[in-house]
């Protein structure tokens, strides 16, 4: 086999952008800049973390199904579990996005990451919102005819049916949950890619617009 | 980059002072450790909020009058669903939001039909076993001519005023009603026993995971609102925020439902493309933050990043 | 252990306190959610992080 034939392979092509674009030592860092110095800077990996018990939680909820925890105490702790780490995953996603707004994370090239975050934020409200309707309880039945009226305003409740439970069962643990992980991934990478953010300058010169 | 060229709210300066060592693996274990143990306190000291669902067996025996009366609106066409307009079924364009000259809701049209008179009081009464009455009743109902039914249902929708529910069955004094009054008193006994639950979720099938028509016919009645009432979950009373008992709800919903409590979201009947509106335009200026001047330059002039980096400040100096 | 884990020590199936001022109304739990939010993010900005040490001979 020819080197240029090597070279046009796929595989090859994709290997070598990949590598060239996130390097190992970059996407498993062994230092990190030392002005990356502050409490605030634990909210991003708080929020994974959370998301990491979200689903974990959720998984097993889906080995016995929707209505188990109903009935058994054992799934009612794993719902509450569930419940618990959905409330540190949104209290540490709006911290983390406090203080990147307060750092201007978006600086240097770093739009999209600031984007990716901002979507991942409104995938998760969504994720959120179908997990309520999922609840198989009163407060399904009230939030589902409730926010079934600003969804159908826009025209999508024609096809995003939240009285529909297996449909809003079925988005909450299949399709959300795969955009949530695909942006996380793609909002991790970006970070490592382009690293974190350093310190505004405090030259006079440049507080100038 | 060049200095002239560098915006100080767009553009990073590159680092080039030191780097400490750094356990990225070691930290997201902690992390995760932390947020676990956190996650279980949390769920062995408060639980988890679990209202049973109503039915539409459990509400038309605690409220019998309120479902009859519900189901006449169906019969009649007044219940919130039958007058919906889209994605339900066909009204005027005023039936539904709009916001402007954008009629959305109109314009997709009716993609989940529902037709309530007969979806939710004749087809259910039909699944029913035979009794003389009740066929009677409904052999009457077929073959009627709609102004013949839209009579029948005005005269028993003017005496249905006084219903009253006695010995276990409703009871209306209404004249010229025609087969109506045993409808409505059949259908509220089918309920009370459980099996208008079953057939307005599965029909004349077998499995069901869509519980559309029941959600809609249980939510133009007063019990479940009644009920949210109770929780402070309607939306007047901040509810898209609120859980049922003493749990915290869905706190970052605060923006979204703050602008429902004040006019003219709160008094129009466009509240709620209104409200997607201003919500969807604030969410593309949070989303496209970078390339906004003026808001973009809010943390540098606030400074509240001397606080994040003070240490980076003062090794500076 | 098993019993103690499956029921809450402190079930919140209680009706919440609401605060009201003119249209604004919010719910005990949520005001606290919020308020412990707040504390947090100014603690992670006040609070010294620990390592400056190692950071300054990093420099």
């Amino acid at each position: 086999m020819s080197t240029s034939e090597l070279d046009r392979q796929w595989t090859t092509r994709l290997r070598r952008r990949a590598v060239s674009k996130i390097p190992p030592e970059k996407m498993l860092p062994d230092t990190q800049p030392s002005y990356v110095s502050s409490w605030i800077y634990v909210f991003g990996v708080a929020t994974i973390s959370a998301l990491i018990v979200v689903i974990a939680t959720g998984c097993i909820l889906a080995l016995r199904g929707p209505t188990w925890w109903h009935g058994s105490d054992v799934g009612h702790f794993v719902n509450s579990l569930h419940l618990w780490s959905v409330e540190i995953f949104f209290f540490s996603m709006v911290i983390h996005l406090w203080g990147k707004y307060f750092m201007a994370a978006w600086r240097g090239g770093r739009a999209m990451t600031w984007i990716t975050g901002m979507v991942l934020f409104l995938v998760s409200i969504v994720t959120a919102l179908t997990g309520y309707v999922s609840q198989s309880n009163f407060d399904s039945q009230w939030i589902s005819t409730q926010a079934k009226d600003a969804i159908n305003s826009s025209g999508g409740g024609a096809y995003f049916n939240l009285l529909n439970f297996g449909q809003m069962l079925m988005w909450h643990i299949v399709l959300l949950p795969l955009a949530l992980v695909f942006l996380v991934a793609v909002h991790v990478v970006l970070v490592r890619i382009k690293g974190v953010v350093p310190p505004f300058e405090v030259n006079p010169r440049s507080d100038h617009e | 980059m060049s200095r002239k060229g560098f915006r100080p709210d767009v553009d990073a300066p590159e680092w080039k002072g030191g780097h400490t060592p750094y356990d990225i693996l070691k930290e997201g274990t902690i992390a995760l450790v932390v947020i676990g143990i956190l996650t279980v306190l949390l769920a062995v000291v408060f639980g988890s909020p679990d209202q049973p669902a109503i039915t539409l067996k459990s509400w038309s025996n605690a409220a019998p009058v309120d479902f009859a009366t519900t189901a006449l609106s169906e019969l009649n066409g007044t219940s919130t669903t039958a007058a919906y307009g889209a994605p339900y079924n066909v009204q005027p364009a005023s039936a539904s939001q709009s916001l402007g000259f954008l009629k959305l809701e109109h314009w997709v049209g009716v993609r989940i039909p529902i037709d309530a008179a007969n979806d939710f009081v004749v087809d259910p009464l039909k699944t029913l076993p035979y009794g003389p009455v009740l066929h009677s009743s409904l052999k009457n109902w077929k073959s009627a001519s709609t102004s013949t039914r839209a009579k029948w249902v005005a005269n028993y929708t003017k005496a249905s005023a006084n219903m009253k529910f006695t010995d276990g069955k409703i009871v209306v004094n209404a004249t010229n009603a025609g087969p109506v009054p045993v409808m409505i008193s059949d259908l509220t006994t089918m309920a009370r026993n459980g099996a208008l639950d079953q057939a307005l979720l599965t029909g004349d099938s077998f499995y069901s995971t869509d519980y559309t028509d029941s959600l809609l016919f249980i939510s133009d009645g007063n019990y479940l609102s009644t009920l949210a009432t109770k929780d402070h979950l309607q939306g007047n009373q901040w509810g898209v925020m609120n859980e049922t008992g003493s749990y915290p709800g869905s706190a970052w919903l605060w923006l979204y439902t703050f602008w429902y409590q004040i006019p003219p979201f709160s008094t129009s009947g466009n509240g709620d493309i209104l409200v997607l509106a201003v919500m969807v335009l604030l969410t593309a200026g949070l989303t496209l933050m970078p390339f906004i001047p003026g808001l973009r330059s809010i943390p540098r002039r606030s400074r509240v990043y001397r606080l994040i980096w003070r240490e980076h400040y003062r090794n500076l100096k | 252990m098993g019993p103690l884990l499956y029921a809450a020590l402190l079930p919140l199936n209680h009706p919440d306190h609401y605060f009201h001022w003119h249209f604004l109304e919010i719910s005990a739990a949520n005001l606290i959610v919020i308020a412990l939010m707040l504390v947090t993010f100014v603690a992670a900005l006040l609070l010294p992080f620990p390592g400056r040490r190692r950071r300054r001979q990093n420099q």
